[in-house]
C-alpha cells in the first residue's frame, strides 16, 4: 500500500519536478481497483520524500466486481492487497509516474538523465523467495539492499516468517530506472496469480526493462514470473470446496504435469536431467505392453495424457481408454492430445472419460491391459482394497501394469524430505510393493512379476518399480476374444 | 356370439389385417390412444405424409423404437400396422422377446369387398385395389403358420359383426401377485428336510395340520402366508413329506411356492423325459417310488404348475429361486425363467466343476426386495436389498425364514448332515463388498428425499464431487452423512452489526416456530463422528473390518487426522467417554460435532491467509500512519486519509486478535476437544428427526470429559419478550468476549421449509470472514444475497436426513451413498462462501 522515494540530491525538492507531482500538494489518482495518493511527508533542501499510497478496499471490490476482477485474489475479502506492495502497487506506480518512468522532465532534464542518490522503502513487500531473492534481483541493478523478513505473528513465534519483506533500497540510480525496476520487479517478487495477462504484456516488459533487464543475471526468472503462469482453466469448484473445507486452495490442485516431459524442479529431483524419469517410465510401460501383446489398453489415472499420446502413435493399440478422476487433468489431456482436431480414424481408437478407481466401472472392463502408472501412491491405503477389487476383481484386464516410486531410492535425491510429491499418500520400498502386489494377485487370480524402471542403483534399486500382473489361466479362455 | 379377446396386462399386441379391415377403429375402441402405435402415424412423423410408402422403412424404425421404449418401461403396447407378411411379424416378436414380454396377435379378417369399399371412401388412400388383394393373399398364406410364429395366442376375429362385437380383457400375469400384501414368512431351500421344516414352521407360530400322523398342511393364526423359494425336493431324507405339507399349504392358499431348478428337473423326470439323475434327484425318485401313483401324479401336476417368480406386496417384494435382476421383475420369457431358476452365471466353472455365479446382487439397484435361495451360504447377508435364504440345511447348516415386512430372520439348525456338499459350505464369503458403481453417482441425477422431494444434482457438480470424494474422503461405508451448509440470519440493519439475534427470532416466529434453542457456536471445525461400541459392531454395521471402531471426518468427508494412529486414539477415547450413552443408543452412533480448536485442522489456512494478511497490515499500516502524520505536520491536507489509516490500523489489530482466539496449542490429541451437539442416527433410529434438541443436549452432557466438550445453550420462548432479551444478552456477552456467535434452531423438528438452523455470528468474528475493515463497509455488505444459500441449506438438509434414514433402516450402501454424495455435489455450487 505504501512506497516512499527519497532523495538527498540538492535541491531535494527537485524530486517534485522529476515526478511531475508538486511537493506541497496531495494528489489523488483513481485506479480501477482503488485510489492512489501521492504526498510528501518531507520536502526541504536536504531531503525530500514522496509517498505513493494505494488505498484498496477489497470489500467494495468484491461486492462490485466479484470474481470478474482482474486479479482473482481480489475476490476475497480477507486479502493482503490493501497492505502489501503488490503488483497492484506496481500498476498504480506505472500509471501515476508514467512520465517520470519515461525519463522525461522539461524542467530538470539534467537531473532526469543522471543518477541521483535515492532511497526507496517498501514496508510490506510480498516476496516469494524471501529476502535473499529481493537482494538477488536488486543488487545487480546498483542498489544497496536492506531486506528484512516480517514475522507472521509476534504472538506465535513458532509460525516463523511471513512472505513479506520490509525492503529498503539505497543507491545512485537514475529515477526513471528506479521506477522501472519497481514496476517490473514488484509483480515478479509478488508472484501472485495474475489473471490479466494480455498480449501486450511482453511489449510492456521490454519497454520497462530497457537498458537493464537484458544484462540482469536473473533475466529468465524475471521474465517467467512477470509474464505469469497462464491458467487457462478455472478450478472454481475446487476452490470453493477449499474455502468451506478450511483448506488452502493449492493443496487441492490435482497432480497434473504441466508440460510434457518436464517437471518443476522441486517436484521430482532428477540426478540425470538428460532423460527425465517420466519419459523412462513411459518407455518401460510401453515395452511391457508390447511384451504382453496388448491390443487394447486402459490408462487408469491418465493425468494430462502423456502416455495416451505415446499409445496413439502406435497403431497396434487399436483401442485406448483414458480415465482420470480430475476434470482439470482431462481438460489438459484433451487439449494436449488435440482431441477436437483428431482425425476420425485415430479418434475412433480413443475414449477419454472421468472415473474413479474406487467405483466399479464397466467402461474399463474387457481390455487386454490396464495401466496404473504412478497412481496407487495417490490413493489412501485404506482405499487400496476397493481399487484392487475394481481393477483386478471387476474390470479384470488380462494384464495390469503398475508403476510406483521406490521409496528406498529417495536417499539418492539431494534435498528431498518426505515424499516425492505432496499428494503421495505413501511410497513403498521394493519389499512393501512386492508384498502388496503378491497379495492382490493372489486374491484375484493373477500372477505378478517385477521390473526396474530407470537406472537401478546397486544399493537402493531403481527409482521407479513396476509390477506386471497376468491373469492366471487366461490362455485356456479362448484366444479369439 | 361375442368373442372375448384376452391379452396379458403387460404385452405387445400385434393387430393383423389388410388395409381397411378396421384395425384403427378396433384399437381405438379397446385401448387407450397412447397405447396404440400405428404405422401411419409414424410415417407422418418421419415424412409429413401418413401415406408416403417410401418412408415405410424409417417409419417402422420409429415404431419399433417407441414400442420398445414402452415395453422397457412396462407398458402394454398395441401395434397398428397391416402385419400381413411374416417378416413384419417376426421383427415385432423379436422386439417383445428382447423386452421379455409376451406377444399376442389379433387378426381382423374382413371380406375383401368391405376393405375395398372402405379404402375407396378414403380419398387420401390412392394405392388402388390391387394392394388390398395382395395383402389378402399374404394374410391367407400366413394364417396356417401364425400360431407357430411365437405368439402366446392368436385371436382371430372373422367378419365385421364378430369384430364389432368382440371385447378385450386384460389378464394378470401369473407372476403378478402384487395385490397380496402378506405378511409373509419366506422360507429358504428345504431339500427334503421335513423335520426341520416342521420345526421352523412351529418356531414361526404356524399350526401344522396332520392326517394319519403326517403333516398335510399348515396355517398361521395371524393369517400369515408362507412363500417357499423353491428346491423343496432332492438330497434330503423326506422329499415326499415336504411336498405333501407344502402342496397342502399351497392348495389351501396359506402358501405360495416358486419353482426351483430341482422341481424343474424332477418334473421332467416324472414326465418321463431323459434327465441326468444326479445332485440328489436319485433320492427323490427312490422316495417317491414308495408312494402311491396318485400322489406321484399330484406331485407331477404341482411341480409342472410352479412358476418362475412372484411379485408381491405392490411390487415391493420379489421371490425367485435364484434371484432376479430388476429388468426381469414381472416379465415372462425363456431367459427370465432361466435366470429365476438357475441364476446368472459367468459361463465359467470353478475347481469343483460347478458354474461360477455372476454376482448380480452386487449390481442390483432396484427398489423391490428380492428374496431367493439356490446358493448355499454360511450366513445370510443383505446385499443391495436382496437376500439369499439358502443356509444349507440339507448339508448340515440351517433352515432359514425371513419375516416380511419386518426383515426379521428366523432359523433352525439341521438335525444332521443329510447330504455331503460338493463344494465346502463355508467357501468364499459372499458379503457385500462395499464397492459402489460409477453409475451410482455421476451424471445429472435426481435424488428422492422424504423431506425435500426430488432434488436435482447437476452433472458438473457430480463431476467435481467425484474428484473430492475419491481423492480425499474416508471410506464410503463410513461416510454415512455430510452436514448441510447453514445460512446466516437475515441481515441486520442495526448500526454497527451485520448479524443480530433479533432478526433471527423474528424470522422463526414468522415461520410459526414457538420455541428455539440457541447453541453457542464453537470455535472449531465441523466434524462428523461415526462410532461403534466395539470394532466387531463396526464391522457388522459398516462392513469395514480393519479393526477400527469408527472415524471422525470433516464437512467435506476428509479424515480429521491423516495419521491413522491419531485417529485410532481419538476414536478409542471417544468410545470410552461415550460409555454412559451406549445404553440408550445401541451399538453405533453418528454424531454431529465441532472439533476444537479450529487451528487443529485449519492451521495452514490461518497461517497462510489470516496471519499473512495480519503481518502485511502490521508492517505497512504504522509506516503509513507515520508518513501521513509527517505530511500533516507539513501542513498538507491529509486529515481524511490519516483518520482512515488509523482506523484501519485499529481494525487490523482487532482482526489479529480474532484469529488468534482460534489458535490453541495442539500436540497429538492434547489440546483437542470434541463438542457433540446432535445425535444424528443410531441403530434403527434417526433421533435427528425424532427428538427435540433439549433431549440431545441433555444426553450428550452426560458424556462430558476432558475430550468431550459441552455445548452451552439456552431455550427461548419466542413469544416471551423477556426470554428473547435474555438470549440476546447472552449472545452479546459471548461475542464481546470474542466468541464466534450462536446457532438458533427450532427446538422441535419443524415440518415444511423452515431452516433447521440459522447462525448469528459475532461482530469481531466476522472480521475473519469479511476482512479486517468490513465494519467500514457495512452499507455495501448489507446487500448480500441469502436466498441461494438458504435454498441450498434446505436441500442439503433434506439429503442429509435422507441418508440418515436410509442408514438407520438398513438400506444398501449405494442408497446411503447417493444422498451423501449429492450433498458434496451441491456444495460445489457457486454460493458466496462468506455466508
Amino acid at each position: 500500500m505504501l512506497l516512499t522515494i527519497s532523495t538527498t540530491a540538492r535541491p531535494a525538492t527537485d524530486l517534485g519536478f522529476l515526478l511531475h507531482k508538486h511537493p506541497d500538494r496531495v494528489q489523488e489518482f483513481g485506479q480501477s481497483f482503488g485510489t492512489a495518493q501521492v504526498f510528501y511527508p518531507e520536502a526541504d533542501e536536504e531531503r525530500c520524500t514522496a509517498a505513493l499510497m494505494l488505498d484498496v478496499d477489497p470489500v467494495r471490490l468484491a461486492r462490485t466486481r466479484g470474481r470478474t476482477a482482474p486479479d482473482f485474489s481480489l475476490g476475497q475479502y480477507v486479502n493482503d492487497r490493501p497492505y502489501a506492495a503488490s503488483s497492484l502497487l506496481a500498476v498504480a506506480l506505472g500509471d501515476v509516474f508514467r512520465t517520470a518512468r519515461a525519463g522525461r522532465c522539461a524542467a530538470r532534464p539534467e537531473a532526469a538523465a543522471n543518477p541521483l542518490p535515492l532511497s526507496i522503502t517498501l514496508p510490506a513487500l510480498p516476496c516469494r523467495g524471501g529476502p535473499d531473492l529481493a537482494r538477488r534481483l536488486f543488487e545487480p541493478l546498483g542498489w544497496q539492499v536492506q531486506a528484512q523478513a516480517v514475522p507472521l505473528d509476534p504472538r506465535f513465534p513458532e509460525w516463523g516468517d511471513s512472505r513479506y519483506v520490509r525492503l529498503a533500497l539505497h543507491g545512485e540510480v537514475r529515477l526513471a530506472d528506479a521506477l522501472n525496476h519497481l514496476y517490473v520487479l514488484l509483480p515478479v517478487l509478488d508472484d501472485a496469480k495474475h489473471y490479466w495477462i494480455a498480449a501486450d504484456e511482453v511489449d510492456k516488459l521490454i519497454r520497462a526493462g530497457e537498458g537493464w533487464l537484458a544484462g540482469h543475471p536473473d533475466r529468465e526468472l524475471i521474465a517467467r514470473r512477470y509474464l505469469g503462469r497462464r491458467r487457462a482453466l478455472q478450478r472454481t469448484a475446487l476452490a470453493r470446496l477449499a474455502e468451506l473445507g478450511d483448506e488452502v486452495e493449492e493443496t487441492l490442485v490435482p497432480p497434473v504435469e504441466e508440460e510434457a516431459g518436464s517437471r518443476p524442479p522441486d517436484e521430482e529431483p532428477d540426478p540425470q536431467p538428460v532423460r527425465p524419469l517420466s519419459a523412462l517410465r513411459r518407455e518401460a510401460v510401453l515395452a511391457a505392453l508390447t511384451d504382453v501383446g496388448a491390443r487394447s489398453v486402459a490408462d487408469l489415472g491418465c493425468g494430462s495424457g502423456a502416455l495416451v499420446a505415446d499409445l496413439l502413435k502406435r497403431p497396434e493399440f487399436g483401442r485406448i481408454a483414458a480415465m482420470d478422476v480430475s476434470v482439470h487433468a482431462l481438460a489438459v489431456a484433451r487439449r494436449r492430445l488435440g482431441l477436437d482436431r483428431m482425425p476420425d480414424a485415430q479418434r475412433g481408437r480413443l475414449e477419454l472419460f472421468q472415473g474413479a478407481l474406487t467405483y466399479k466401472d464397466d467402461r474399463i472392463a474387457g481390455f487386454d491391459a490396464a495401466v496404473l502408472m504412478e497412481v496407487i501412491e495417490h490413493v489412501d491405503p485404506p482405499r487400496l482394497a476397493a481399487l484392487e477389487r475394481v481393477v483386478l476383481g471387476l474390470a479384470r484386464p488380462a494384464h495390469l501394469i503398475v508403476t510406483t516410486p521406490n521409496a528406498e531410492y529417495n536417499v539418492r535425491y539431494e534435498g528431498l524430505t518426505g515424499h516425492r510429491h505432496p499428494d503421495h499418500r505413501f511410497e513403498w520400498s521394493r519389499a512393501e510393493f512386492a508384498a502388496w502386489a503378491h497379495a492382490a494377485a493372489e486374491r484375484y487370480g493373477y500372477d505378478v512379476t517385477f521390473r526396474p524402471v530407470g537406472e537401478p542403483d546397486p544399493e537402493v534399486g531403481p527409482p521407479t518399480q513396476m509390477g506386471i500382473f497376468a491373469r492366471a489361466g487366461r490362455e485356456q479362455e479362448g484366444m479369439g476374444s | 356370439m361375442t368373442v372375448e379377446v384376452s391379452v396379458p396386462k403387460l404385452s405387445l399386441v400385434v393387430l393383423v389385417g389388410v388395409s381397411g379391415s378396421g384395425k384403427s377403429t378396433f384399437a381405438a375402441r379397446h385401448f387407450a390412444p397412447t397405447e396404440v402405435i400405428s404405422s401411419d402415424f409414424c410415417r407422418g412423423l418421419v415424412a409429413d405424409d401418413e401415406n408416403d410408402q417410401s418412408a415405410s422403412h424409417d417409419a417402422f424404425d420409429v415404431l419399433r423404437y417407441i414400442a420398445g421404449t414402452r415395453l422397457r418401461r412396462g407398458l402394454l403396447t398395441v401395434v397398428d400396422a397391416t402385419s400381413v407378411q411374416p417378416a413384419d411379424r417376426r421383427s415385432l416378436i423379436e422386439l417383445a422377446r428382447s423386452h421379455d414380454v409376451l406377444v399376442d396377435a389379433i387378426v381382423l379378417d374382413v371380406p375383401e369387398e368391405v376393405a375395398l369399399q372402405r379404402n375407396a371412401a378414403r380419398p387420401e388412400r390412392d394405392f388402388g385395389p390391387h394392394v388390398i388383394v395382395r395383402q389378402r393373399n399374404d394374410l391367407r398364406k400366413s394364417m396356417s403358420g401364425l400360431a407357430k410364429e411365437g405368439f402366446r395366442r392368436v385371436h382371430v376375429l372373422r367378419g365385421v359383426a364378430e369384430i364389432d362385437a368382440a371385447t378385450v380383457t386384460r389378464e394378470r400375469a401369473w407372476t403378478d401377485r402384487r395385490h397380496l400384501t402378506g405378511p409373509f414368512d419366506i422360507i429358504g431351500d428345504v431339500h427334503g428336510c421335513r423335520a426341520e421344516l416342521e420345526t421352523l414352521l412351529g418356531t414361526l407360530g404356524w399350526e401344522i395340520e396332520r392326517s394319519g400322523g403326517r403333516a398335510v398342511g399348515a396355517r398361521h393364526p395371524e393369517g400369515r402366508t408362507a412363500v417357499f423359494v423353491g428346491d423343496l425336493v432332492d438330497r434330503g431324507p423326506d422329499t415326499p413329506g415336504v411336498l405333501r405339507l407344502v402342496m397342502g399349504m399351497v392348495a389351501a392358499g396359506t402358501a405360495l411356492c416358486v419353482s426351483g431348478n430341482h422341481e424343474q428337473k424332477l418334473s421332467r423326470a416324472l414326465a418321463g423325459r431323459k434327465v441326468k439323475v444326479a445332485h440328489g434327484l436319485e433320492e427323490s425318485l427312490a422316495q417317491l417310488g414308495g408312494e402311491p401313483p396318485e400322489f406321484v401324479a399330484e406331485v407331477r401336476r404341482f411341480t409342472d404348475g410352479l412358476i418362475s417368480h412372484y411379485q408381491l406386496d405392490g411390487g415391493r417384494l420379489v421371490v425367485a429361486h435364484a434371484g432376479l435382476k430388476e429388468p426381469y421383475h414381472g416379465r415372462a420369457s425363456g431367459r427370465v425363467r432361466s435366470f429365476a431358476l438357475y441364476g446368472d452365471t459367468t459361463g465359467e466353472t470353478d475347481e469343483y466343476g460347478l458354474p461360477v455365479r455372476y454376482p448380480w446382487a452386487e449390481e442390483y439397484r432396484g427398489r423391490a426386495m428380492v428374496v431367493y435361495g439356490h446358493t448355499p451360504v454360511p450366513k445370510t447377508e443383505w446385499v443391495n436389498n436382496t437376500i439369499c435364504l439358502d443356509t444349507g440345511c440339507v448339508f448340515g447348516g440351517r433352515l432359514t425364514a425371513l419375516r416380511y415386512p419386518l426383515r426379521e430372520l428366523v432359523s433352525v439348525p439341521a438335525e444332521r448332515v443329510w447330504y455331503e456338499p460338493v463344494r465346502p459350505l463355508d467357501g468364499p464369503g459372499r458379503r457385500d463388498p462395499g464397492v459402489l458403481a460409477i453409475g451410482d453417482v455421476t451424471g445429472t441425477r435426481y435424488v428422492e428425499s422424504r423431506y425435500g422431494g426430488r432434488i436435482k444434482i447437476f452433472e458438473e457438480n457430480s463431476a467435481a464431487a467425484l474428484e473430492v470424494m475419491s481423492r480425499f474422503a474416508v471410506d464410503p461405508r463410513r461416510l454415512v452423512y455430510l452436514p448441510p451448509t447453514m445460512a446466516p440470519g437475515k441481515t441486520s440493519a442495526r448500526d454497527g452489526y451485520l448479524e443480530h439475534p433479533d432478526e433471527v427470532f423474528a424470522e422463526f416466529q414468522a415461520a410459526g416456530v414457538g420455541e428455539v434453542v440457541c447453541e453457542e457456536k464453537h470455535m472449531g471445525s465441523r466434524a462428523i463422528a461415526v462410532l461403534a461400541r466395539t470394532p466387531q459392531a463396526a464391522a457388522a454395521r459398516f462392513g469395514v473390518d480393519d479393526g477400527s471402531a469408527g472415524v471422525v471426518y470433516t464437512r467435506t468427508g476428509r479424515p480429521f487426522f491423516s495419521d491413522p494412529a491419531l485417529m485410532d486414539e481419538l476414536v478409542t477415547r471417544l468410545r470410552a467417554d461415550l460409555a454412559p450413552l451406549w445404553e440408550t443408543l445401541g451399538d453405533w452412533v453418528v454424531l454431529d460435532c465441532e472439533l476444537l480448536p479450529w487451528s487443529a485442522k485449519a492451521g495452514g489456512l490461518i497461517r497462510e491467509q489470516y496471519a499473512s494478511v495480519g503481518a502485511a497490515a502490521g508492517a505497512a499500516l504504522p509506516e503509513a500512519v507515520a508518513a501521513l502524520t509527517a505530511a500533516a505536520g507539513r501542513g498538507l491536507d491529509v486529515g481524511t486519509s490519516l483518520d482512515r489509516v488509523r482506523r484501519r490500523h485499529a481494525n487490523a489489530a482487532l482482526f489479529r486478535d480474532a484469529y488468534a482466539r482460534y489458535c490453541g496449542p495442539v500436540d497429538g490429541l492434547s489440546g483437542v476437544r470434541l463438542a457433540p451437539f446432535h445425535i444424528l442416527a443410531c441403530e434403527g433410529r434417526v433421533p435427528a428427526v425424532e427428538e427435540p434438541h433439549a433431549w440431545h443436549l441433555a444426553l450428550l452432557a452426560r458424556a462430558e470429559s476432558e475430550l468431550i466438550a459441552p455445548t452451552r445453550h439456552m431455550v427461548v420462548d419466542l413469544a416471551a419478550e423477556e426470554s428473547r432479551a435474555a438470549a440476546t444478552r447472552w449472545w452479546t456477552e459471548l461475542t464481546e468476549a470474542g466468541g464466534e456467535g450462536m446457532v438458533v434452531k427450532p427446538a422441535f423438528f419443524p415440518p415444511g421449509r423452515v431452516q433447521p438452523g440459522v447462525k448469528v455470528r459475532g461482530r469481531e468474528y466476522l472480521r475473519i470472514v469479511y476482512g479486517p475493515d468490513y465494519t467500514e463497509s457495512l452499507d455495501l455488505l448489507r446487500g448480500r444475497f441469502l436466498g441461494r444459500k438458504r435454498s441450498l441449506a434446505l436441500r442439503e438438509h433434506a439429503l442429509g436426513l435422507e441418508a440418515l434414514h436410509r442408514l438407520a433402516e438398513g438400506e444398501p450402501l449405494w442408497r446411503v451413498h447417493e444422498p451423501v454424495f449429492a450433498v458434496l455435489a451441491l456444495e460445489t455450487e457457486p454460493v458466496d462462501p462468506r455466508l
